[in-house]
């Protein structure tokens, strides 16, 4: 600890349960600890958080995890370079349907329990119904078109053999009005973050059908959005609230702690919600669709199997799915600026006098660890996985031309 | 009006403000303005005003639903690029800043766009500034009413004028170094509890 004082971060968030890191670290002193004065500001948009970032509102700011890449390939409206130097969990959204969807998904023997392959399976005979009936094709809401709600919810139907393109219609509605979109009746399901599944399950007014922890076990939701500038010219700044954050994510993971911080995260200044809606994601385990809360693994994951490490495996992932479905069109150089918006050699820099185990690699194949796995790691051991992909196909992120072309319903090859 | 007119569409749930904005524009001689306020069936609004320009605030939550619309579907006439150009990064800080972004028709000549965009930033300015003047006189109002409420329970009280009254709440904040309204504001609460006739 310094007596210095304290130096002013200012960190755009959305209201969700994943800006759980960046609320803990400056609400449990994390920050101060660092020398850190942590200002929280919440934002209406992931555009909002994009722009003030870009034009220094914010220093740093919990961010999709696919926007930093977007950006540096050239896909938002200014040029500003990101990095991603810290993820900020695992897992955290769901899939939800209205009451009419589910009727018609059980109707065609959807099973109550989340399996994404059987649940898939009879939302592909549901469109086929509905087409013969030539009925309006189905809509479901997303929440950004870089997201990791839209690429796992394209990923999920595709694999079940829909074509999200042709067999039904994805929209953007922001996360806080889609169970009034729901409700209402102008979309039919979608893929969102907590606590807005919960929310729709609470109201009566939704079912939660699969998981993304059930689609992709283990895979990346949020980081930490920097400017390339701004890490480099405050680089210890940087360093001192990756940690800060660090400390944070193994607070955020005791679930000693769950009532603490989801009272926290419901405060009226950061989600402003019932507590009731904000415990579940929390404490892993989710009410699908009756009031019964069932353990769902890995649902959301703050601390453990690295969950804040920034694979650069997750960061072409990402990149392969904006060219799969026809966002870009691949390049070796566009497929280089993808990996390197990630900087698992800052986060290896700020925690390495933490004795925090470390993977010793920045990639890995995704997909490859179908059990709970020991690795040796710099410092001690590391447990990763499972991590695979609920269809069982694993992404090599040294063959990602391959992966690209071998996908189902594939932008890149079907353009006409 | 020659047809080379920019259709202008503002998108702002608070309907003074695009007020406000619309005013400024017709003033600098634009007629083809929409304004859009209630945000329900946006898109099939967006698709018949066609506009060239979009001016909306910062508090809308629907930046990421409009962007994905331009960017997919053909509800817009042409392709739209966002900002008035890339590398013009002074102004858009200064849009930013003011709480305003907008969206505007690719190959629209700068000049055009960059005095609406302009025009829209200096009147997000003003009515941010009305708004706190109106938040100021407004505070003040109260706090006006709550030391009158106070100095009365004093008098009553005390049996004291209501310039001593008012004194004694003076030097009661000055001495805790609090404002007078926060003073006045716990004798009315401590009052409350007490009930009215504990004379």
């Amino acid at each position: 600890m310094t007596s210095a004082p304290l130096i002013p971060v200012r960190a755009g968030f959305l209201p969700l349960v994943d800006a759980a890191l960046l609320i803990a670290a400056r609400e449990k002193g994390f920050a101060r600890e660092e020398g850190i004065d942590l200002h929280l500001f919440r934002e209406t948009s992931w555009a909002n958080i994009r722009d003030r970032l870009s034009v220094g509102h914010f220093d740093v700011a919990h961010m999709l995890a696919p926007l930093p890449i977007a950006a540096n390939l050239g896909l938002s409206p200014l040029d500003v370079p990101f990095i991603a130097p810290m993820a900020l969990g695992l897992g955290g959204n769901a899939v939800t349907v209205s009451n009419g969807l589910w009727s018609a998904l059980a109707a065609f023997g959807a099973p109550s329990d989340g399996d994404p392959t059987r649940v898939g399976a009879a939302l592909r005979a549901v469109i086929s119904a509905r087409q013969d009936q030539r009925e309006r094709s189905l809509i479901f809401a997303v929440v950004q078109s870089f997201s990791g709600h839209h690429y796992e919810l394209r990923y999920w139907l595709a694999a079940c053999g829909i074509d999200p393109d042709r067999d039904l219609t994805i929209v953007v509605v922001p996360p806080p009005l889609m169970v009034d979109a729901l409700k209402s009746g102008r979309i039919d399901g979608y893929c969102v973050g907590e606590p807005w599944n919960t929310a729709a399950v609470h109201d009566g007014s939704g079912r939660i059908v699969t998981t993304k922890s059930s689609i992709w076990r283990s895979s990346p939701e949020k980081v930490l959005g920097v400017t390339k500038e701004w890490a480099e010219v405050n680089p210890e700044t940087l360093a001192g609230l990756l940690r800060a954050l660090h400390r944070a994510s193994l607070w955020c993971e005791d679930k000693n702690n769950a009532p603490d911080l989801a009272a926290l995260l419901a405060g009226a200044e950061y989600l402003n919600l019932p507590e009731a809606v904000v415990l579940p994601a929390i404490s892993n385990e989710i009410a699908l669709g009756d009031s019964v809360p069932r353990p769902v693994a890995d649902f959301l994951i703050f601390a453990s199997k690295a969950a804040t490490f920034p694979w650069q495996s997750h960061a072409l992932w990402f990149y392969s799915q904006m060219v799969r479905w026809g966002q870009i069109a691949h390049s070796a150089e566009s497929s280089l600026a993808a990996r390197l918006s990630y900087r698992p050699d800052l986060y290896r820099q700020a925690l390495s006098g933490l004795g925090v185990a470390m993977p010793g690699a920045s990639s890995k194949i995704e997909g490859a660890l179908a059990e709970r796995t020991h690795l040796p790691a710099a410092r001690g051991q590391l447990v990763l996985g499972p991590d695979g992909f609920f269809d069982g196909v694993i992404f090599d992120p040294d063959r990602i031309e391959d992966y690209i072309t071998a996908s189902k319903f594939n932008a890149a090859l079907h353009k006409n | 009006m020659s047809s080379s007119e920019l259709s202008i569409l503002i998108i702002d749930e608070n309907r003074v403000r695009a007020a406000i904005i619309e005013e400024g524009l017709r003033e600098a001689g634009h007629s083809r303005i929409t304004i859009i306020s209630e945000m329900s069936g946006l898109v099939r609004r967006i698709e018949e005003a066609a506009p060239d320009v979009i001016v909306i605030d910062l508090e809308n939550p629907n930046r990421d639903m409009l962007e994905d619309l331009f960017r997919v579907s053909r509800a817009v006439r042409k392709p739209v690029a966002m900002f008035v150009d890339k590398s013009d990064t002074a102004m858009i800080a200064e849009a930013i800043a003011a709480g305003v972004s907008a969206y505007v028709v690719d190959g629209l000549r700068k000049d055009r766009v960059k005095s609406i965009l302009d025009l829209a930033i200096g009147r997000f300015n003003a009515f941010e500034r009305i708004r706190e003047e109106l938040e100021t006189a407004k505070q003040a109002l109260s706090e006006r009413k709550l030391i009158d409420r106070a100095k009365g329970i004093l008098m009553k009280l005390k049996h004291i004028s209501e310039d001593e009254a008012y004194a004694l709440l003076r030097q009661t904040a000055m001495k805790q170094n609090m404002r007078i309204a926060k003073i006045a504001e716990s004798i009315i609460a401590t009052s409350t509890i007490f009930g009215r006739d504990s004379k």
